[in-house]
């Protein structure tokens, strides 16, 4: 026989304003089977606890329905009491009366009857429950960070630190990222190369972590705590094994002038290359494409000029399959293609340029060796316009964010540039200034009162060549009239975008995206660095605009997110799964076809003398995920879902 | 069919996305219709054409059934499932003479908060225009008045 405890919370004013709970209480004390009910102010608080610990303890009672808030909100608070008092936790429900009744209805009456519905249909429900045990599966404690930009570099470190063996993924030749590619960085203006380059060499020389540079991730399989991740390494011509990177190969190749990524366009490098002179690990690759040999068969001058033999041409992609109990997305972002402001004359003019320009040409490092100096003819800019939000914060392209980052960069470029050039003049149209960070606005000032950077607040109408000239046409909102500004120069503020292939990316190894393709965390607030898929993580750009304090930041709080599910040998899962009766199961294998996750084997059911009398489905409790898609499919009603039987939901339904 | 009448509609939802979704409307504090009645599922895909029957023969006057977008399932498929299990089931519901207008099909999002209060807003309205769905209960009728002789 049933005993059934309902208690109605009123959570503050939130539930007991719009629902009359009392009435509630009532009307659901004499629905057979419910032994108690009760209300209170706060049935989460301590006190609340108590009180349903007490009444399951004192009526021995069978069954628990709290009508209060949302599953997703409590569900894990009260399963917890329930245990502590002996009843086992999956004889619980929770009836949403405030998400769905008393928050969103406005007739008093309206919202009581409807909680009465929804309370009451849920103690049918409960009724029929059955104790569940949690499955305990087995944690394979090893972490793949897939992207090697300067986020991903930390999480690796920070997970490899404490004994753990990671794998860092990473699409490029070289690990890095971005931040390899950036000049000094904001807001202490120390060179980013310095900074990132001890961190590159760390990881890849770290006994815990394994880099994989030059590859990329086709396919992840299995759940938290047992992925099988496939990982296609892509051919680099070279022998990893003995390339002492000294460099003949790519001085000796004849072909040289190919655009450079890296250096966006404005150097160039040969067919067999390293991104940049500091490349982790420092071991060039061919571009087939451009690679003479590859095209007409005749060359091989990197083969005949390495004295260690390490060309080798007939090397292939390679698949290797990986067992890792954790993942961490750091794919990071791309700068966006700033063509689609045809006003702003990008690709047009060669003087126009995007923020990642402006920092090879800043850079030490870069084509220019730190000189700013004009793409077109390469002087020296007199006057340079940078203007800001150039892809950011404009609807009207589709682009409705802040990219969070440009504000700081462009006074950083200012300052660089008053360094470098002084004489130099900078004009920078912003919208806002919105420099919120540690000593971030203190940069600012800085780049006003030392640098002399003139700000001009209004937006950029048009972007025209005169005489050799570029003509910035814009508006200065604080004086209330245009202005046109001869510059030498322009710098586009770039917004910072997902990379093109983000969202393809995110469906191959199942997490969830927003609207322009960045990486969904499971909760904004609460669950930063967890994405909705149970052991993958998120860190850096590819979840929204950072800059590298908060991608640093995020990274280690991942990489404390994978340690913690590697604290424990073996984790345990809701038993939400499906199961087979095998007398009923005429192995028509419906459910084989239905089931996403190819949890279902065809097991053989055999007679005393070991002769097989029939094949039955059968669900692996480890692969199972509880959709209960199988059990929608099975013609023979022989598959049922723990949790969410065919009893549990006809009674739910009858019941409203 | 009285002036005053209020359809009951139970809806048949995903709890990854559009269970979310109304806790989302909830959070946000929008208004919306209270005729709907939730029952949670984990999957679009568990859900049965026999929890619609039933909901309709128990004497609801619309069903509604909501997951998450094509594509974007938390059970990578289990909506498709969903899908096409509709597309065949409404070839039935024609055979048993139940107008397909009583029951709606939509995904919603984790996110659509407001999309789920429109969904709500709108179905009621059409199901209000429909009147009370009393084929069931006349069937009743019938049955028990042969079953007397």
């Amino acid at each position: 026989m049933a005993k059934i405890g309902v208690f109605v919370c009123h959570c503050g004013e939130n539930i007991a304003s719009m629902v009359d709970t009392s009435k509630l209480v009532h009307a659901i004390g004499e629905h057979p089977g419910v032994t108690v009910a009760s209300e209170y102010k706060y049935f989460c608080s301590d006190p609340g606890q108590e009180t349903v610990k007490k009444a399951i303890r004192e009526n021995g009672l069978t069954g628990v329905v709290v009508a209060a808030c949302s599953p997703r909100m409590h569900e894990q608070t009260f399963r917890k009491a329930c245990a502590e008092a002996g009843l086992n936790p999956y004889m619980l429900e929770l009836a949403n009366i405030r998400e769905q009744c008393s928050w969103v209805h406005t007739d008093k009456d309206e919202a009581t009857g409807k909680a009465i519905e929804i309370t009451r249909s849920l103690v049918e429900k409960v009724k029929r429950n059955n104790d569940l045990k949690p499955i305990s599966v087995p944690v394979t404690r090893r972490a793949m960070v897939i992207g090697g930009g300067v986020a991903g570099i930390q999480a690796a470190l920070d997970i490899a630190a404490a004994g753990r063996e990671v794998v860092l993924v990473e699409r490029e030749p070289s690990i890095g990222g971005h931040m390899a590619q950036l000049s000094e960085t904001f807001p202490t203006l120390d060179c980013s190369q310095c900074i990132l380059t001890p961190r590159m060499v760390e990881a890849v020389q770290h006994p815990n972590i394994t880099v994989m540079t030059y590859s990329e991730v086709e396919e992840v399989d299995g759940y938290i705590g047992n992925f099988t991740v496939k990982v296609r390494r892509k051919a680099r011509y070279v022998r990893m094994e003995t390339c002492t990177g000294c460099g003949d190969c790519i001085q000796k190749c004849p072909v040289k002038k190919i655009p450079s990524n890296f250096e966006c366009g404005l150097g160039n490098r040969k067919a067999i290359y390293t991104p940049f002179a500091q490349a982790v690990p420092n071991v060039p690759v061919i571009d087939r494409e451009h690679c003479l040999y590859f095209k007409t068969g005749k060359c091989k001058i990197c083969e005949k000029s390495c004295q260690i033999d390490s060309i080798d041409f007939d090397q292939q992609d390679r698949i290797e399959t990986i067992e890792v109990g954790a993942i961490v997305v750091a794919t990071g972002f791309q700068v966006q293609d700033t063509a689609m402001y045809g006003e702003y004359g990008y690709g047009r003019y060669k003087d126009v340029v995007t923020g990642l320009h402006f920092e090879r040409l800043a850079s030490a490092s870069g084509p220019t060796s730190g000189k700013i100096l004009r793409p077109s003819d390469g002087k020296e800019p007199e006057t340079v316009v940078f203007i800001q939000c150039a892809g950011s914060r404009d609807a009207s392209k589709g682009m409705k964010y802040c990219s969070k980052i440009c504000c700081m960069y462009t006074a950083k470029h200012a300052m660089l540039y008053a360094h470098k050039v002084h004489h130099g003049k900078s004009q920078i149209f912003y919208m806002d200034i919105r420099a919120a960070g540690k000593g971030y606005d203190e940069f600012t000032r800085r780049a006003i009162e030392e640098d002399e950077a003139g700000y001009i607040r209004g937006r950029v109408s048009k972007v025209f060549e005169e005489n050799g000239k570029l003509i910035v046409r814009g508006a200065d909102t604080l004086l209330g009239r245009p202005v046109e500004v001869v510059a030498d120069m322009v710098v586009l503020a770039t917004a910072m975008v997902p990379q093109s292939d983000a969202k393809d990316f995110a469906k191959r190894i199942g997490i969830g995206y927003d609207e322009y393709g960045f990486y969904n965390e499971a909760h904004l607030k609460l669950r930063p660095v967890e994405t909705a898929t149970a052991g993958i993580y998120l860190c850096g750009a590819c979840q929204s605009p950072k800059d590298i304090p908060d991608s640093v930041a995020q990274a280690s709080a991942a990489a404390a997110k994978v340690l913690g599910l590697f604290s424990k040998e073996q984790l345990e899962r809701e038993p939400v799964i499906a199961s087979v009766t095998d007398a009923t199961c005429a192995g028509c294998w419906g459910c084989v076809i239905a089931c996403p996750y190819n949890a279902i084997d065809r097991k053989d059911i055999t007679d005393r003398n070991g002769n097989v009398v029939k094949r039955v489905a059968s669900v692996n409790p480890g692969l199972c995920q509880g959709c209960g898609t199988c059990v929608t499919f099975c013609r023979s009603n022989s598959i049922d879902l723990a949790g969410f039987t065919e009893k549990q939901i006809f009674a739910e339904v009858m019941a409203l | 069919m009285s002036e005053s009448f209020e359809p009951k509609i139970v809806a048949f939802v995903c709890t990854y996305c559009t269970y979310a979704g109304a806790d989302l409307a909830g959070t946000s504090r929008m208004k919306y219709a209270s005729n709907v009645r939730i029952v949670r599922l984990p999957c679009t895909g568990r859900i049965s054409p026999m929890f619609i029957l039933k909901a309709l023969q128990k004497g609801a006057d619309g069903v509604l059934v909501s997951g998450c977008h094509p594509g974007d399932c938390h059970f990578a498929q289990g909506n498709y499932h969903a899908r096409r299990r509709w597309t065949v089931f409404r070839a039935l519901l024609a055979f048993t003479g139940i107008p397909e207008e009583r029951i709606k099909f939509s995904w919603i999002s984790a996110a659509e908060g407001a999309k789920f209060t429109e969904l709500i807003n709108g179905i009621t309205g059409q199901i209000r225009a429909l009147g009370p769905f009393e084929q069931y209960q006349e069937l009743q009728t019938v049955i028990e008045t042969q079953s007397t002789y």
